[in-house]
C-alpha cells in the first residue's frame, strides 16, 4: 500500500516558539486516521503544517512528492482538502456560493451539478439552505458545510480540524456517520484531529497520539479501544 | 537615544550654525534658514505621525493657519513681527487641539482620509475669506531687519532668529518626549488599549498631542512668513502637507534628529533636481516616498544611529535590528 | 410660470449632478474595491486615472478612433493596475497602516510628476465622444454630455455587477477579499485576486478620467478635488459597500450641485469645502456610512 502522506521529523514555529519538534508518521491512501491529545499538543499546528500554512522545517511527501516548498493553494490544488478549525465559512456567501468555491481547485470542472447532487445527497439540510447566507446557518450545519465544500473538491485527502467542537452530540454522530459513509463510498484518506477522544476511536482505524509537539503513541484504534490502562495513561478515561 | 557622542556632535552643529551668517551668501543663508523652517514643521509632524502614530495628510493646513495668523496679525493690525511668531504658536495650538478632539474618533485609515481632504480644501478655504486673507493674491509684508542696530544684514538676522527658534523647539521636544509624557504618547502609539489600561488618559494626550503638534508647525509656519515676506494660498496646497510627510519619512519617523535630516532633503533635493525638469523633484520624492518604505523605513537618522552604533561595538553579535518605531512588519 | 422653470431648473441641475455624481460613484467604486480586498485606501486613484486618461489624448493624437483609444485606454489601466498591485504593494502587504498610506502618496507623486513631465503642465482639450446639441424633454434642456456619462458609468457597472455576481471568478474575488484564509483553503490564489482587484480598480478609474476630462481640461491637477469628492462618496456610502460607493457618488454629486446653485455663499468657491464637510461629518456620526457594516474590533 502506497503511503499517500510522509512526514518525517516536521517542526513548526509560531515565531520563535517551537509548536511541533520532529513529528514522524505515515498516511496509508484510503484509511481514516485520527490524531489526539491534550490542548495544545501540536494537533492543529500538525494539519496546518500539512497545508503549509504555518512556518515549517522537515519533510512532507504527499503522493510521492515533496510540498514543504509549496503555498496552501499548491497544496490544495493537489488534492489536500482542509476543514479548518471553526469551519472557515465564507459568511457572507450563500450555500452554494461556498460549495462552488469549495471545487475551485480541482483540476476538471466537469460535473460539478453531479458533484452539488452527490454532497446534497449526504447533507440534504444543505439543499434546502442552498440559497441562504451561510452566517446564518446554525454550528451543526456549518461544520456539514465545511465538510461538504472539501468534499467538492474531490480531494485525496481529507484534512479535518475538532468538527465536533461547540456542537450538540447527536449532530456530531450524525456528521461522522456521514464521514465514515463518504470514506467507503469515495475513498478519500481521512486525517481527522478530535478533542472527543471517543466517538474518534469509533470512527478511525489507526491512532496517532501527540503529546508537547511530538508523537508519542500510534497504532490501531481497535488497540486503545480495547487496552483500558493504555486508554487510562493517554486519554484519562 | 542618549548616545554617548551625542552632546558633543550636537554643541558642534551649533557652533557651525552660529559661525555660518559669516562664511555664506545672502542667499545661501536663506536658504539655510528655510531649512532650519522646514525642521521646525516636520518636528511639528514627527511629534503627531512618528511618535504618537496619529496620521496626519493635512499639516499644510496648520502651517497655513500659522503663516496666515502672522501675516495678518503684521499687514492688518501692525504687530511686531517678534510677537506673531508665538501668537501662531498659540492659535496654532488651539486649532490643533480642537481638530484633534473630534479627530480622536478617527482610527489611522480614516484620519489620513479627513486630513488629506482637510489638506484638499486648505487653498479655497484661503482663497474664500479674501477680505483677511488677500485671496488669490494673498499679503505682501515687509522684511524686517536686525533690532537693536546689531550689525547684521536682514539675511543674517532672520537666519539667527530661525536658528534660535529651531534650537528652542528641539530642546522643548526633546524634553516632553524624554519624561512621563513621551512615554504617554508613545505608548498609545504602540498599544492604545492597554495605554488606556494603565492609566493614560487617552483623549487628553492625545489631543494634547495634536496641538502641541500643530503648535510646531504654525510656528514654522509664522516663521517663513516673516522670512520669505509673502503668503499667498496657492503655496499651502496638498503639495505642501505631503512635502511635510516626505520629510519625516525620509529623514527618520520617531526620531528628532530625523527632523533635520528630512528638512535638508526637502530643501535641496529640489533645488538640484529642478535643473532636470520641473517635474523632477516630485517624481524623486514619490519615488524616495516608496524606496525609503522598502529599505530604510527609519529614514536617515535610522541609518545614521545604526552607524553609529556600529562604530561604538566594533563586535557586534546578531544583526542589531530593532522593529523600527512605529513601521513594525509581521514576520 | 416661474414655478415651472424652477423645477426646470431644478431636474437640470439633478441630473447634472447625477452626471458628475456618476463620475464621483466610479472613482468610489474603485477606492472601496482596494478597501474592501486589503484595507487599504489608494490615495493615488485619482492620479492613477488622470494618468490613464493622459494615455488616452495620447492614443487619440495619434490618430486612434474615440472608441477605440477609451478601449484600449481600458486594458492597460487594467494591466497597470495589476502590475502596480503586484511589484509595489506586495512586498508591503502586510505592513502597518502608516506604511502603505505613505506607499500611495508616493504613487500619487510619481503619477503626478510623470504626467507632468511627459506631458507637459499645459492644460490640454480632451474631446467628448458624445454629440454636442443638448437633449431636450419639452421644456427642460439636459447636457449630451452628462447623459452620456451617465450611461457610460451605468455600463460599466452593469458589467461590473454581473462579472462579481455571476462569474466563477468574480465569485473567487469575492471570497478573496472577505476571507483570504479560507479562500487559499479552496485553492484560490489570494495574491492574484487583489492584483485583478487593482486592476479593475484602475480600470474605473480611467473611466471617470476620461468621462471628467472633457469638462474640467486635461491637465495633471485635474483630479485633486475630484478625488476629494470621492473619498465624500466612499465615506458616505461606507468604505465596505460597492453599492455604497455608488450611491455615495450620486448623492455627492447631487448635493453638491444643489447646494452650489441655491446656497448663494457656498456658490463654487467653497464646494471642496462642503465635500471636507461632508466627509468630517459622516465619519463622527456614523463611520460606517449609510451601506458599510460596523467593523467590530477585538479586544
Amino acid at each position: 500500500m502506497s503511503a499517500l502522506l510522509e512526514v518525517r521529523g516536521l517542526e513548526a514555529y509560531y515565531g520563535r516558539v517551537k509548536a511541533l519538534d520532529g513529528v514522524t508518521f505515515t498516511l496509508a491512501s484510503g484509511g481514516i486516521t485520527t490524531i489526539l491529545g491534550a490542548n495544545g499538543a501540536g494537533k492543529t499546528t500538525t494539519l496546518r503544517a500539512i497545508s503549509r500554512m504555518v512556518r515549517t522545517a522537515g519533510s512532507i511527501r504527499f503522493a510521492g512528492e515533496p510540498i514543504e516548498s509549496c503555498s496552501t493553494e499548491d497544496v490544495v490544488r493537489r488534492g489536500v482538502a482542509h476543514a479548518p478549525e471553526g469551519r472557515g465559512t465564507f459568511a457572507q456567501l450563500t450555500v452554494e456560493e461556498n460549495l462552488r468555491l469549495g471545487a475551485w481547485g480541482r483540476r476538471d470542472r466537469a460535473g460539478l451539478e453531479q458533484d452539488f447532487a452527490r454532497v446534497f445527497g449526504y447533507f440534504p439540510a444543505l439543499d434546502v439552505r442552498r440559497r441562504q447566507q451561510a452566517g446564518t446557518l446554525s454550528g451543526g450545519e456549518q461544520q456539514m458545510l465545511a465538510v461538504a465544500r472539501a468534499l467538492m473538491l474531490k480531494p485525496r485527502l481529507l484534512l479535518m480540524d475538532e468538527p465536533s467542537l461547540g456542537l450538540a452530540p447527536l449532530i456530531v454522530q450524525e456528521i461522522f456517520r456521514i464521514l465514515r459513509t463518504v470514506n467507503a463510498e469515495t475513498g478519500v484518506a481521512i486525517l481527522l484531529v478530535e478533542q472527543n477522544a471517543a466517538l474518534a476511536l469509533d470512527l478511525a482505524d489507526h491512532v496517532f497520539l501527540m503529546e508537547t509537539g511530538r508523537v508519542v503513541m500510534e497504532g490501531p484504534s481497535e488497540l486503545l479501544r480495547r487496552d483500558d490502562s493504555i486508554r487510562k495513561a493517554y486519554l484519562g478515561y | 537615544m542618549a548616545r554617548r557622542g551625542a552632546p558633543v556632535v550636537a554643541l558642534v552643529a551649533v557652533a557651525i550654525a552660529c559661525a555660518l551668517p559669516f562664511l555664506l551668501s545672502n542667499f545661501r543663508l536663506f536658504q539655510f534658514t528655510q531649512v532650519y523652517i522646514y525642521a521646525i514643521a516636520l518636528l511639528g509632524l514627527n511629534l503627531l505621525t512618528g511618535y504618537n502614530g496619529q496620521i496626519s495628510l493635512g499639516h499644510g493646513a496648520f502651517y497655513a493657519i500659522g503663516a496666515y495668523a502672522a501675516a495678518i496679525m503684521m499687514d492688518q493690525w501692525g504687530v511686531p513681527y517678534g510677537w506673531t511668531i508665538p501668537a501662531a504658536g498659540l492659535i496654532c495650538f488651539a486649532a490643533g487641539f480642537l481638530f484633534g478632539l473630534p479627530a480622536l474618533r478617527l482610527e489611522g485609515l480614516y484620519l489620513a482620509l479627513a486630513t488629506f481632504s482637510l489638506a484638499l480644501a486648505t487653498p479655497q478655504i484661503l482663497k474664500y475669506f479674501e477680505h483677511w486673507t488677500g485671496g488669490s493674491q494673498g499679503i505682501v509684508l515687509a522684511k524686517p531687519s536686525a533690532p537693536f542696530g546689531l550689525p547684521l544684514n536682514p539675511d543674517q538676522w532672520l537666519y539667527f532668529l530661525a536658528l534660535v527658534v529651531l534650537l528652542a523647539a528641539l530642546w522643548l521636544a526633546a524634553n516632553l518626549l524624554r519624561g512621563r509624557v513621551g512615554r504617554a504618547i508613545v505608548a498609545l502609539r504602540d498599544n492604545p488599549i492597554a495605554a488606556r489600561a494603565m492609566g493614560v488618559n487617552s483623549a487628553l494626550y492625545k489631543s494634547l498631542t495634536f496641538g502641541v503638534s500643530a503648535a510646531y508647525t504654525g510656528i514654522a509656519g509664522a516663521l517663513s512668513a516673516v522670512a520669505i515676506a509673502y503668503v499667498a494660498p496657492d503655496s499651502f496646497n496638498i503639495f505642501l502637507s505631503i512635502a511635510l510627510l516626505i520629510g519625516i519619512v525620509v529623514g527618520g519617523l520617531a526620531s528628532i534628529a530625523g527632523a533635520i535630516y528630512g528638512a535638508f532633503f526637502l530643501h535641496f533635493v529640489p533645488n538640484w533636481a529642478q535643473d532636470i525638469s520641473k517635474a523632477a523633484p516630485w517624481a524623486i520624492f514619490g519615488v524616495s516616498l516608496i524606496l525609503f518604505m522598502y529599505f530604510m523605513p527609519y529614514g536617515i537618522a535610522g541609518a545614521v544611529h545604526r552607524i553609529a552604533q556600529r562604530l561604538q561595538r566594533p563586535q557586534s553579535t546578531g544583526d542589531g535590528r530593532e522593529p523600527p518605531p512605529s513601521v513594525r512588519t509581521i514576520a | 410660470m416661474s414655478c415651472k422653470l424652477a423645477v426646470d431648473t431644478f431636474i437640470q441641475q439633478v441630473v447634472s449632478g447625477l452626471a458628475t455624481g456618476s463620475i464621483y460613484a466610479a472613482l468610489a467604486l474603485a477606492l472601496v474595491m482596494i478597501y474592501e480586498a486589503t484595507d487599504v485606501v489608494n490615495f493615488a486613484q485619482g492620479e492613477m486615472a488622470m494618468f490613464a486618461t493622459y494615455i488616452c489624448w495620447a492614443m487619440l493624437s495619434a490618430g486612434v478612433p474615440y472608441w477605440g483609444a477609451f478601449c484600449g485606454t481600458l486594458v492597460i489601466a487594467f494591466a497597470g493596475g495589476l502590475l502596480i498591485e503586484r511589484v509595489v504593494i506586495r512586498p508591503v502587504e502586510n505592513a502597518p497602516i502608516l506604511t502603505i498610506v505613505i506607499i500611495t502618496i508616493g504613487l500619487l507623486e510619481i503619477f503626478n510628476s510623470l504626467a507632468g513631465w511627459i506631458f507637459s503642465y499645459v492644460q490640454k482639450p480632451f474631446p467628448s465622444p458624445f454629440p454636442k446639441e443638448p437633449v431636450r424633454f419639452g421644456e427642460i434642456v439636459l447636457g449630451s454630455h452628462d447623459l452620456g456619462q451617465i450611461g457610460v458609468t451605468l455600463a460599466v457597472l452593469a458589467c461590473i455587477f454581473v462579472f462579481f455576481r455571476f462569474t466563477p471568478l468574480g465569485l473567487a474575488m469575492r471570497a478573496a477579499a472577505q476571507n483570504p484564509v479560507s479562500s487559499r483553503l479552496v485553492g484560490i490564489r489570494v495574491g492574484w485576486m487583489l492584483a485583478l482587484g487593482w486592476g479593475l480598480a484602475a480600470m474605473f478609474g480611467a473611466v471617470a478620467g476620461m468621462m471628467i476630462a472633457p469638462i474640467v481640461f486635461l491637465e495633471p491637477n485635474m483630479m485633486g478635488g475630484i478625488q476629494i469628492y470621492a473619498f465624500a462618496a466612499a465615506t458616505l456610502g461606507g468604505f465596505t459597500s460597492p453599492v455604497g460607493a455608488v450611491v455615495g457618488g450620486l448623492i455627492v454629486g447631487v448635493v453638491e450641485n444643489l447646494v452650489g446653485t441655491y446656497v448663494s455663499f457656498i456658490g463654487t468657491e467653497l464646494k471642496l469645502t462642503v465635500a471636507l464637510a461632508m466627509i468630517i461629518i459622516v465619519l463622527l456620526v456614523k463611520p460606517s456610512g449609510l451601506f458599510g457594516r460596523a467593523v467590530v474590533r477585538r479586544v
